[in-house]
C-alpha cells in the first residue's frame, strides 16, 4: 500500500512538473493577451492566439519562455518586431511611415467639414431673397 | 466651363481609386519587408545534417560572402527551387549554406541524395529556433550575407531567375 502511494505521489509530482510551464495561469493569461495583439505571419489575418500554424505554435512557445525569463510585454513585442517587422503587430506604431495611416481619417473628416461648410454658405447666398417673405404668407 | 470642370472631380477621384486598387492587386501581401536587412545576421551554432556530432557555426563564415538558404524536405516550393540552387552552386562562386528547418534528418538526407546537394554545409534546426531569429515565416527563404556578417538581401519564397540575375548576382559582385 505504501509503495503504491509512493508511486502515485511520484507520478503526480512528475505530471505537475511537466505541466508547470504550460499551465501557470499567470503566464497563460499574459501569453493570451500578448498573442491577441500579434499577427501570425503564415495566415496573415489571424492573431498568434488563434492560429494553429506550426510557426504560431513555435512563437507561442517562444513567448512563454520569454515570459518565464521575466521579460515585459513591451520587451517581448520588441523581440518579435526585431525579427518580423512592424507587420507582426496589429496596432502599427506611429512613425513617419505610418503618419498617413494614423492621421488620414482625421484629415479626411476635416476636409469633409470644410466642404460641408463651404457648400452650406454658398447655398445660403444663392437662396432667393424673397424666400423668407414667401414663407410668411 | 468652370462648372464643367467641377463635374470632372468625382471622375478624377474615381480614376485615382482605380490606380490605388491596381497597385494593390500587384503587391504581394506575403512579401513582408524584413527588418533584418543591413543588420548583423543572428549568430547560430547547430548540428550538421550529415553528422549530428559536429556543429556548424555562422561565425565560421565571417570574411566571405555567402548565401543562407532555409529549406525542408516537406516544403514543395523548395523542390521547385532546388534545380536553380544546383545551378547556382556550380556557377556562382559563393558558398550556399542550408538550414534544414523543422525537418527530420533521414527525410532531408533522402532528398539531397536523390536530387543532389547544392550546399557547402547543411545545419539542422529541428525546433525552428534559428528560423525565429532570422524571421523565417515561409520556407524557402534565402539570405545574402556579406563579409562582415551583415544581411544584405532576403529572398522570400523560391529564388527566381529574375531575382538571381537582377538582384542577387549583382549584389554578390558588389560585395566581393
Amino acid at each position: 500500500m505504501k509503495r503504491l502511494l509512493a508511486l502515485f505521489l511520484l507520478l503526480l509530482s512528475l505530471a505537475l512538473n511537466a505541466e508547470s510551464i504550460a499551465s501557470d495561469p499567470l503566464v497563460e493569461a499574459r501569453l493570451k493577451s500578448l498573442s491577441q495583439e500579434l499577427r501570425c505571419l503564415v495566415c496573415q489575418n489571424q492573431t498568434l492566439a488563434d492560429s494553429t500554424a506550426p510557426l504560431a505554435e513555435d512563437l507561442r512557445r517562444e513567448i512563454r519562455e520569454l515570459i518565464a525569463k521575466g521579460m515585459t510585454d513591451e520587451e517581448i513585442t520588441n523581440y518579435l518586431v526585431a525579427r518580423y517587422g512592424d507587420f507582426v503587430r496589429y496596432r502599427p506604431p506611429f512613425k513617419s511611415q505610418t503618419a498617413l495611416l494614423w492621421l488620414g481619417p482625421t484629415v479626411m473628416l476635416i476636409i469633409g467639414f470644410v466642404v460641408l461648410w463651404v457648400t452650406l454658405r454658398r447655398r445660403n447666398k444663392t437662396l432667393p431673397n424673397d424666400y423668407e417673405v414667401a414663407d410668411e404668407i | 466651363m468652370k462648372t464643367q470642370l467641377k463635374y470632372l472631380i468625382p471622375f478624377v477621384i474615381f480614376l485615382m481609386l482605380i490606380g490605388f486598387f491596381l497597385k494593390g492587386l500587384n503587391l504581394d501581401p506575403r512579401e513582408v519587408p524584413s527588418p533584418l536587412i543591413n543588420k548583423p545576421a543572428p549568430m547560430f551554432e547547430q548540428p550538421l545534417l550529415n553528422d549530428a556530432s559536429k556543429t556548424f557555426s555562422s561565425n565560421s563564415m565571417l570574411g566571405q560572402v555567402w548565401l543562407l538558404n532555409v529549406w525542408a524536405s516537406w516544403c514543395t516550393a523548395c523542390r521547385d527551387e532546388h534545380p536553380l540552387l544546383m545551378a547556382m552552386s556550380q556557377q556562382i562562386d559563393v558558398p550556399i549554406v542550408g538550414i534544414d528547418y523543422k525537418d527530420t534528418n533521414p527525410e532531408a538526407l533522402d532528398v539531397l541524395s536523390k536530387l543532389g546537394n547544392p550546399y557547402s554545409a547543411v545545419a539542422t534546426d529541428v525546433e525552428g529556433r534559428v528560423g525565429i531569429d532570422y524571421g523565417v515565416y515561409g520556407v524557402p527563404e534565402t539570405y545574402l550575407i556579406d563579409k562582415e556578417g551583415v544581411i544584405r538581401y532576403k529572398q522570400i519564397g523560391p529564388i527566381t531567375v529574375a531575382a538571381l540575375q537582377e538582384k542577387i548576382i549583382p549584389m554578390i559582385k558588389g560585395l566581393k
